[in-house]
């Protein structure tokens, strides 16, 4: 059964602009709308689009914060527009580029009001403690006020904070933003390991390609509030990264190569760039043909990378 | 829902703690400020004898009344204001992702021992006056008092909670806010017949300050100038404390529903 | 000089964003000056003649009291510095190649044009078209006005300074900006024109800084003083307006010794 589950989701703003020097026109701007989608238990789903895409104004429905204008959400069963607070003991939200630590009390300290809010238990709330502050490597912070950790160590207390009350759902906006290398490997060595061991569901805004590609196997893709993809991470690629180039250094200069089945991207003295389709040609085929028209010194193939792979799809639009 | 507000409220006092002087300091402004605001009656009595023919005495009792009230709602609901904060800035997102009340964890977060400072003055004033005014107390005058310290304190409570609602709608409103809540606070210092007639009834009536001390009062202290409103006036406050509530928790309802249809 | 001129354009105008604030600004401000207006006029009603004031100029004095409390920065001033030294960003600030009080006081300057035009202009015109307000009797009368009005600002400016710059050793200022604003609103004729304070304590506070800020000028503007007496006044604002810059230059030397960056 979907623990996540949306059916024609739609929300449209009302907003006011200035037309000329008083008077306003009232314009209908739709931030979302035909969303539908389900997501099973345990799955990890990155969730890409531009900014203002839609992305926040989904998790914000999804978390029974904004109520939805047409359409269905069900987390649980429940409906969070109308069972808000229900739903929220069950979900772990992440923003980050926002804290919710207390910023001039220790790092436990938060964890403790957390819980009390959240009503978790002393016993399910100390085994939930050691384990978070064990992989999360916070024993440390425990003690040092919120405003003197740094991004990074401040990111892990809130991803702990988030996952205190041992939510079934996480949603994550941005978890890695700002972080340097080595903190965005351990948070997303943390979150996999989370995910894997309790069966957590996630939900990840970014815009670090790098998380999916090591967190996600599942991304769905938003542009002006339509779902325009929902698949598999190599389907992603695989449509749309079809394109591969080959990269030739010639032993002379040579003018440009004519390939069937290629063309030509760049010339740059003796390196020449041939763009070609999987479904079209073949490597083999596309080298033999240049090594039949010039010597080859060196060559290498490119295959195209997630991030222009989703670019080009914003820009044909699918 | 309380042990939310205890919890979150005492987590701001350890904050705040942090910055001793800061705390030191405020504490005591808070009671000076307040206490400047009796010395302004005092000097004014110092150039008239009485102000609408009531004298220094009537009108430290009344003050005190109103202060009192004034200072408890101010130190257990005020901190709703910062509802504005909340939404100017996304953190009220936050609030409402939480299996709590929103409104307790906007009060509690920013609920401050600081304004104990007021309460004090209140209590301090408050309790010359009933000394002072030559009141003859009956069992009716003493529990109509302390039943006023309550009333009021729900008065203005309400009011603060009814003005924050405004920003669901007009989020650069706040400052208006404290027409209605620290105008209405200062406006009952005052004994009502100063007033010209428009604003008497503005903010006597149509914002019920009037029923905080004033018509308590003109019973307590045996006096008759009820502005046309008859005896029973004197004892209408509960009934108008739980209209205002009944008119902020209305209010709180829908502002919430219009922020979750809208985000904004 | 360039530099100031392009600080203070950009602090007017960032100010000048905040229409709704502003306008809900005024709506307080005004309420605030009719219901101490009330109060006075009881007074000056009670005894004619009290504090050298007629009716009218009892309510022109509350109003023109209030409509320039934002301009010179009493309450309602953000204390961007203090936000600053917290967040660890007057670092930056303390390295630019600009005078680091010269920077802010332009600033300041900017905003406080803003609220002149923007806010206290405004609350003037509510004010006389709901009262009808005294004017200055010539127009040597108002010039004086604008020069005290100006040394207000900058009067204002030096004590706003002062309050930021406490930050780097209280990390938290706001202990002392809620008692400065308190000793402010008595001091400044504010909460009560001094010329209704018994005399010695009167002549005592006129001569601290904070008198310089309202009651001064606005004595000017009603004609109270007048001639050689009103350049008197104006001459010990400047006094003090030279004495607070030196004080804050100082404070700021030391200040900037002992940097201690929370959080970095």
């Amino acid at each position: 059964m979907a623990v996540i589950e949306a059916t024609d989701l739609g929300k449209t703003f009302r907003v006011r602009r200035r037309a000329g020097r008083l008077r306003r026109r009232v314009e209908d701007v739709v931030a979302v709308t035909d969303l539908t989608f389900g997501i099973e238990r345990g799955e990890m789903v990155g969730y890409i689009g531009p900014n203002g895409a839609g992305k926040s104004t989904t998790i914000k429905m999804l978390t029974g914060i904004l109520v939805p204008a047409h359409g269905e959400v069900r987390v649980n069963g429940l409906d969070p527009s109308r069972r808000r607070t229900e739903v929220a003991r069950n979900v772990g939200v992440v923003f980050g580029q926002r804290t919710q630590l207390w910023w001039d009390l220790p790092l436990v300290d938060s964890f403790d009001l957390l819980r009390r809010v959240y009503k978790v238990g002393d016993g399910a709330y100390r085994e939930s403690l050691d384990e978070l502050v064990e992989l999360l490597d916070l024993a440390a912070l425990l003690e040092v006020p919120v405003r003197q950790l740094s991004l990074g160590q401040r990111m892990r207390g809130d991803i702990a904070a988030a996952l205190l009350h041992d939510p079934a759902i996480l949603y994550l906006d941005e978890p890695t933003i700002g972080l340097d290398v080595v903190s965005k490997a351990r948070v997303r060595e943390f979150l996999s390991k989370r995910n894997a061991e309790r069966g957590t569901t996630v939900l990840l805004t970014t815009h670090d390609l790098d998380d999916i590609e090591h967190l996600c196997k599942r991304v769905m893709i938003i542009d002006h509030g339509r779902l325009l993809f929902d698949g598999g991470l190599v389907e992603v690629i695989e449509r749309l990264g079809e394109e591969r180039t080959l990269v030739v250094d010639l032993a002379v200069e040579a003018p440009p190569l004519s390939v069937p089945g290629a063309r030509l991207v760049s010339l740059d003295g003796t390196r020449q760039r041939l763009a070609f389709k999987r479904s079209e040609t073949s490597a083999a085929t596309v080298i033999a043909a240049v090594a039949a028209a010039a010597e080859i010194v060196e060559l290498t193939i490119e295959e195209p990378d997630i991030e222009s792979a989703i670019r080009r799809l914003y820009e044909s639009g699918l | 829902m309380l042990d939310t507000y205890r919890i979150l409220a005492s987590a701001r006092m350890r904050s705040d703690l942090q910055y001793r002087v800061s705390f030191v300091l405020f504490t005591l402004s808070q009671f000076t400020v307040t206490i400047l605001d009796f010395v302004a009656i005092l000097i004014l009595f110092g150039a008239v004898p009485a102000l609408a023919h009531w004298s220094l005495r009537e009108v430290t009792f009344l003050y005190g009344l109103a202060n009192l009230s004034f200072g408890i709602a101010d130190l257990l609901v005020s901190p709703i204001e910062t509802v504005q904060q909340h939404i100017q800035t996304g953190t009220f997102d936050r609030l409402l992702l939480r299996p709590a009340s929103p409104i307790v964890q906007v009060i509690a977060d920013q609920f401050s021992l600081r304004r104990l400072g007021k309460v004090a003055e209140g209590a301090l004033v408050f309790g010359i006056g009933c000394r002072v005014a030559g009141i003859h107390w009956t069992t009716a005058r003493i529990a109509l008092t302390a039943l006023s310290v309550v009333t009021g304190s729900v008065i203005f409570s309400g009011l603060w909670v009814l003005t924050s609602c405004v920003c669901f709608w007009w989020v650069e409103g706040r400052e208006a806010q404290n027409a209605l809540t620290y105008g209405g606070g200062f406006l009952a210092q005052y004994p009502l017949g100063i007033y010209g007639a428009w604003l008497r009834r503005l903010l006597a009536y149509a914002v019920p300050i009037a029923f905080v001390n004033y018509f308590p009062a003109v019973y307590v202290l045996d006096r008759h100038d009820r502005l046309g409103l008859p005896a029973w006036a004197s004892f209408a406050a509960p009934g108008v404390a739980l209209v205002v509530v009944i008119a902020a928790a209305m209010a709180w309802r829908v502002g919430i529903r219009h922020y979750r249809s809208t985000g904004s | 000089m360039r530099v100031y001129v392009e600080v203070a354009r950009r602090s007017f105008r960032r100010w000048s964003t905040y229409r709704a604030a502003t306008v809900a600004g005024v709506f307080t401000n005004s309420i605030f000056g009719f219901i101490r207006a009330a109060a006075l006029v009881a007074v000056a009603h009670a005894r004619p003649g009290a504090g050298g004031l007629s009716v009218k100029g009892f309510i022109t004095f509350s109003v023109l009291s209030q409509a320039m409390l934002a301009y010179v920065g009493v309450f309602g001033s953000t204390d961007e510095i203090a936000e600053r030294v917290r967040t660890g960003d007057v670092v930056a600030d303390l390295y630019r190649p600009a005078d680091f009080q010269l920077w802010w006081l332009a600033a300041f300057v900017g905003r406080g044009v803003f609220q002149l035009v923007g806010r206290g202009i405004p609350i003037l015109v509510v004010g006389a078209v709901v009262y009808g307000l005294q004017t200055p009797a010539t127009v040597g009368d108002l010039g004086l006005f604008l020069v005290s009005l100006l040394a207000a600002l900058l009067l204002g400016f030096g004590v706003w300074f002062l309050v930021n710059v406490s930050t780097f050793w209280l990390f938290d200022n706001r202990g002392t900006k809620q008692l400065v604003d308190t000793v402010t609103l008595f001091a400044s004729g504010l909460l009560v024109p001094l010329s209704l304070f018994p005399h010695a304590l009167g002549h005592v506070v006129r001569l601290l800084p904070f008198a310089g800020m309202v009651q001064t000028p606005a004595e000017i503007f009603l004609g109270v003083s007048t001639g050689v007496h009103a350049l008197g006044r104006i001459g010990l604002q400047v006094a003090w307006v030279v004495a607070l810059f030196g004080i804050g230059r100082y404070a700021l030397s030391r200040a900037t010794r002992r940097v201690v960056i929370q959080g970095g």
